[in-house]
C-alpha cells in the first residue's frame, strides 16, 4: 500500500512538472529494441541523460532479437513520412537509408565535438554517407573472441590456442577425454560468426577486406578461399551433433557449465559469463579467436538519424547524438552490454579486463590495419550479399560431404549474382 | 405501420420513399466496408506484390522496372530450388499421410464404440494449439540431447539413434510428422462427420447382399464422400503451402536452409534481406500454386452447382 502510494505521489509530480518541460524542449523518439537485461538498463539510461537536459524522450521499443520486427515498423513509418528521429540501424544499411533520403546530417554536432577525432577513420566511414555523418556509433564489439573454460583446459593440460593448428591439436586432446571442444549453435548467422574469424585468420586482414568488403572475384574464387573452407570444415568437426538451431547463449552455458571448452562468439558472449557471476581471466577465459591475435573483428551499433521538421526535435536529436558520444554515457552503456565505447580516448580502468584487453586490440589495430569490419553482423556489405554469403556457408556446414572447391565457387556465384 | 397510416398522407409518402430506399441501400452499405477492407486488404496487395515483382525494390519499395529479372534469379537461387522441393516433399506427404490416417481413424470411430466422444476430443485437440506450440513441442522431442534420444539412452537402451532433426537430408520428415500430428485430427472429424451422413439403410441394403464390411467401406461408403475428401484437399493444401510458423517454430529452416519452405523464403528475402523485389516474385510464384490447385476445383464446384 505504502509503496503504492509512493507510485502514486510520483506520478502526480512528473505529471505536474511534464508540460513546463515539454514547453520548451523537443522530443526525441527513438526506435530500438534494447528490451531485455542490461541493454535495457543502457537505454533507461540514455532516457534519463536526455531528461535532465529537458528533452522528452518517447520509447519506440520494438522486442524481437535481430530487430526484424522493428525495420518493418520503421520502414512503414518512414514511407509515411513520420520517422522517428533516430532509429538503431547499422553498418551498410545507414547507407541504404542515406541514398533514399531518409537521414539528416550531423556534421554541425560532429565538428563542434571533433568526432573526426576521437573515432577510427574505419568506423566513422561506416557512420557517414558522402562524407557526412548521418549515424551516431554507440559502442564497439568485438566478433573475433574465443570464450574459454580454463579448468577444462587446466583438466586436459593444454593452453589456450593462438593459431589454428594449435587449436586443431588443443581440440583433439579435448575430445580425447570425452569434452566438446567448440560450442557452438547452428545458426545460419553463428556458422557466419565462425567462418567470419576462420576466414580472417587464414586470408588475413588485407584479403579479408578485398574478399568481403570490396567483393573482389580475385580474393573470393582462389585457392586461399578454398583453403578457408578447408580450415573452416575442420573447425566445425569439433562441434558436437545436436549443435542445429541452437541458441549461441546455450552454447556459452556449455562452456560454462564445462561441457565445451571454448565458443567462438562475440564479446556479448560476457553477458551470459557476468549473470552466472564468473569473473573475467579467473572462471573464464577471453582470448582472441585462433590465427587472430592483433587484429579485431568489429560490429557496431548505431543510431542513425532521420530528417525531422520541427525546430525543437532537431534540437533534441542533436544533443541526443552528442549524448551517445559523451563518456558518461559510453561507459555506463558498454559496462551494460559487455562492448567497449567507440572513441579511443577513454579511461578503460572501470571496465573488466577483457574490455580492455579489447580496447587495447582496437587501437592498435586501427593503425596497423588490421582493423576489419564483420561481414557476419552486417558491418562490411549488404543484407542481401550478406544473406547470399549465409546461405552459402550454412549449406557448406550443414553438407554430409562438404566440398571447399565446389562451396568457393557457390560463394563466387552467390556473392556476383548479388551485386 | 399502423403510425404511417395516421400521420398526414405527404409525409407518410415521404418517409415510405425514404424508408424503400434505406432498405434498398442498406445491405450495401452494411457490406460495404467489408467489401473495401478486402478489396484493398488482399486483392489490392495482391496487385500490389505482382507489381513490386517487376521491379527492382530492395529494401523499400521503388518502381524501377526491370522485368522478368526477379523470376530469373529466382530459378537460379538453390535455396529456392531447395524451398520447392521442401513443398513438394512436406505437402505431398502431409497430404498424402493426413488422409490417410484421418480416413482410418474415422472408420473406426464410426463402428459406434464406447467412449467414442472422449477418444474424438483427444484426437481432434492438436488441432487446437497453435503451429508454434506443435513445432516447439516436437523440437524438444526430437532434439537428439534433449528428447526422445536422450530418454532412449538414459533408459540404457544406447544405441539408439535418431537425429533426423539435426540432419539437413531428414529434417523435413520431422516437418511432416509434426504437421501430421496436428490436422490428422482435424481430417478425422470431417470424414467423420461424412460418414455420419451416410444413409444406414445403405449399409444394411449392402449387407444383405453379401459385402464385407472392409468391401462396404471401400466400394461404397468412401466414393460416396468424395465432397468430404475433396475439402479436406483444399484444406490441407492450404495449410501446407502458408506453412511459414511451424518451421520457424522447430526449425527456423535449418539445419543450414534445408527445411526452407517457399513462405520462409519470402519471408526472410523480404523482410531481413532487403529483397522486396524477389520476396514478391516468390509470393507469385507461391499465389500461382494456390491457384493451380484452387481453379479446378473451383470449376468443378460451379459445374456442379450449374447441374442443379
Amino acid at each position: 500500500m505504502n509503496h503504492f502510494k509512493r507510485h502514486l505521489t510520483a506520478l502526480a509530480v512528473s505529471a505536474a512538472l511534464m508540460p513546463t518541460a515539454a514547453v520548451h524542449a523537443g522530443e526525441v523518439e527513438v526506435l530500438h529494441w534494447w528490451t531485455a537485461g542490461g541493454e535495457a538498463r543502457a537505454a533507461a539510461a540514455l532516457k534519463q541523460m536526455m531528461e535532465e537536459q529537458g528533452h522528452t524522450w518517447k520509447d519506440f521499443a520494438v522486442a524481437g532479437g535481430g530487430g526484424e520486427a522493428a525495420m518493418t515498423v520503421l520502414k512503414t513509418r518512414a514511407v509515411s513520412g513520420n520517422p522517428p528521429a533516430a532509429a538503431q540501424i547499422k553498418g551498410l544499411d545507414i547507407r541504404e537509408w542515406a541514398k533514399l533520403g531518409f537521414l539528416t546530417s550531423l556534421d554541425s554536432v560532429a565538428e563542434a565535438e571533433n568526432w573526426d577525432q576521437l573515432i577510427p577513420p574505419r568506423i566513422s566511414d561506416v557512420m557517414k554517407y558522402e562524407g557526412e555523418y548521418v549515424a551516431v556509433p554507440v559502442n564497439v564489439h568485438r566478433v573475433n573472441w574465443l570464450w574459454v573454460n580454463p579448468d577444462v583446459m587446466e583438466n586436459v593440460g593444454v593452453e589456450v590456442p593462438t593459431t589454428l593448428d594449435e587449436f586443431f591439436e588443443v581440440a583433439d586432446k579435448l575430445k580425447a577425454e570425452g569434452y566438446i571442444p567448440l560450442a557452438h549453435g547452428g545458426q545460419p548467422w553463428q556458422d557466419a560468426t565462425v567462418f567470419d574469424a576462420v576466414a580472417l585468420a587464414e586470408l588475413g586482414p588485407d584479403d579479408y577486406r578485398k574478399a568481403f568488403v570490396d567483393h573482389d572475384m580475385d580474393v573470393i574464387n582462389s585457392e586461399k578461399m578454398e583453403e578457408v573452407f578447408a580450415q573452416f570444415a575442420k573447425v566445425m568437426s569439433y562441434v558436437d551433433d545436436d549443435a542445429a538451431g541452437r541458441d549461441w547463449n546455450t552454447a556459452t552455458g556449455m562452456v560454462i557449465r564445462g561441457e565445451a571448452a571454448m565458443q567462438i562468439m562475440g564479446d556479448w558472449a560476457k553477458g551470459e559469463f557476468t549473470a552466472a557471476d564468473l569473473t573475467p581471466g579467473e572462471d573464464y577465459l577471453c582470448a582472441p579467436a585462433p590465427g587472430t591475435t592483433g587484429q579485431f573483428t568489429f560490429n557496431v551499433d548505431s543510431f542513425a538519424m532521420f530528417s525531422l521538421t520541427e525546430e525543437d526535435d532537431i534540437k533534441a536529436q542533436k544533443d541526443l547524438a552528442r549524448t551517445i558520444l559523451e563518456p558518461e554515457f559510453q561507459t555506463l552503456f558498454n559496462q551494460n552490454k559487455g562492448s567497449i565505447p567507440v572513441r579511443t580516448d577513454m579511461d578503460m580502468s572501470d571496465f573488466d579486463t577483457c574490455a580492455q584487453a579489447s580496447m587495447e586490440t582496437f587501437k592498435s589495430s586501427a593503425d596497423d590495419g588490421g582493423l576489419v569490419p564483420s561481414f557476419s553482423h552486417g558491418l562490411a556489405t549488404t543484407s542481401y550479399i550478406q544473406g547470399q554469403i549465409f546461405d552459402v556457408v550454412t549449406n557448406f556446414v550443414n553438407s554430409n560431404n562438404p566440398d571447399p572447391v565446389k562451396t568457393t565457387d557457390q560463394l563466387a556465384a552467390a556473392i556476383k549474382s548479388a551485386m | 405501420m399502423e403510425h404511417t397510416q395516421r400521420r398526414p398522407a405527404g409525409v407518410a409518402r415521404a418517409s415510405s420513399g425514404l424508408m424503400d430506399g434505406l432498405q434498398r441501400w442498406l445491405p450495401k452499405l452494411v457490406v460495404a466496408p467489408t467489401f473495401l477492407l478486402v478489396g484493398i486488404g488482399i486483392y489490392g496487395y495482391m496487385l500490389w506484390t505482382g507489381v513490386l515483382s517487376f521491379t527492382n525494390s530492395s529494401f523499400l519499395p521503388s518502381y524501377e522496372f526491370v522485368g522478368l529479372e526477379q523470376y530469373a534469379k529466382l530459378m537460379e537461387s538453390e535455396r529456392w530450388l531447395v524451398a520447392s522441393w521442401n513443398l513438394a516433399i512436406f505437402g505431398g506427404l502431409f497430404i498424402g499421410i493426413c488422409l490417410l490416417i484421418g480416413v482410418v481413424l474415422a472408420i473406426f470411430l464410426d463402428q459406434r464404440i464406447r467412449q467414442e466422444g472422449a477418444i474424438r476430443t483427444i484426437y481432434l485437440y492438436p488441432m487446437a494449439l497453435s503451429m508454434i506450440v506443435t513445432g516447439t513441442v516436437w523440437r524438444w522431442i526430437l532434439n537428439p540431447s534433449l528428447g526422445l534420444e536422450k530418454l532412449m539412452h538414459d533408459w540404457g537402451w544406447t544405441s539408439f539413434s535418431f537425429d533426423w532433426l539435426v540432419d539437413s537430408d531428414f529434417a523435413i520428415y520431422t516437418i511432416v510428422m509434426a504437421a501430421v500430428w496436428q490436422a490428422s485430427g482435424f481430417v478425422m472429424a470431417l470424414f467423420l462427420a461424412g460418414l455420419r451422413g451416410v444413409d444406414s439403410s445403405i449399409m444394411r441394403a449392402a449387407r444383405v447382399d453379401g459385402a464385407s464390411l472392409p468391401m462396404i467401406y471401400w466400394k461404397i461408403i468412401l466414393p460416396s464422400l468424395r465432397p468430404v475428401f475433396f475439402s479436406s484437399v483444399m484444406v490441407l493444401a492450404h495449410i501446407a503451402i502458408k506453412s511459414f510458423d511451424l518451421v520457424m517454430a522447430m526449425t527456423s529452416g535449418g539445419p543450414g536452409y534445408s527445411t526452407d519452405l517457399p513462405a520462409v523464403f519470402m519471408y526472410a528475402h523480404t523482410f531481413t534481406r532487403g529483397q522486396m523485389g524477389l520476396g514478391s516474385a516468390s509470393a507469385m510464384l507461391m499465389l500461382g500454386a494456390i491457384l493451380a490447385l484452387l481453379v479446378p476445383y473451383l470449376y468443378s464446384e460451379l459445374r456442379e452447382k450449374r447441374h442443379d
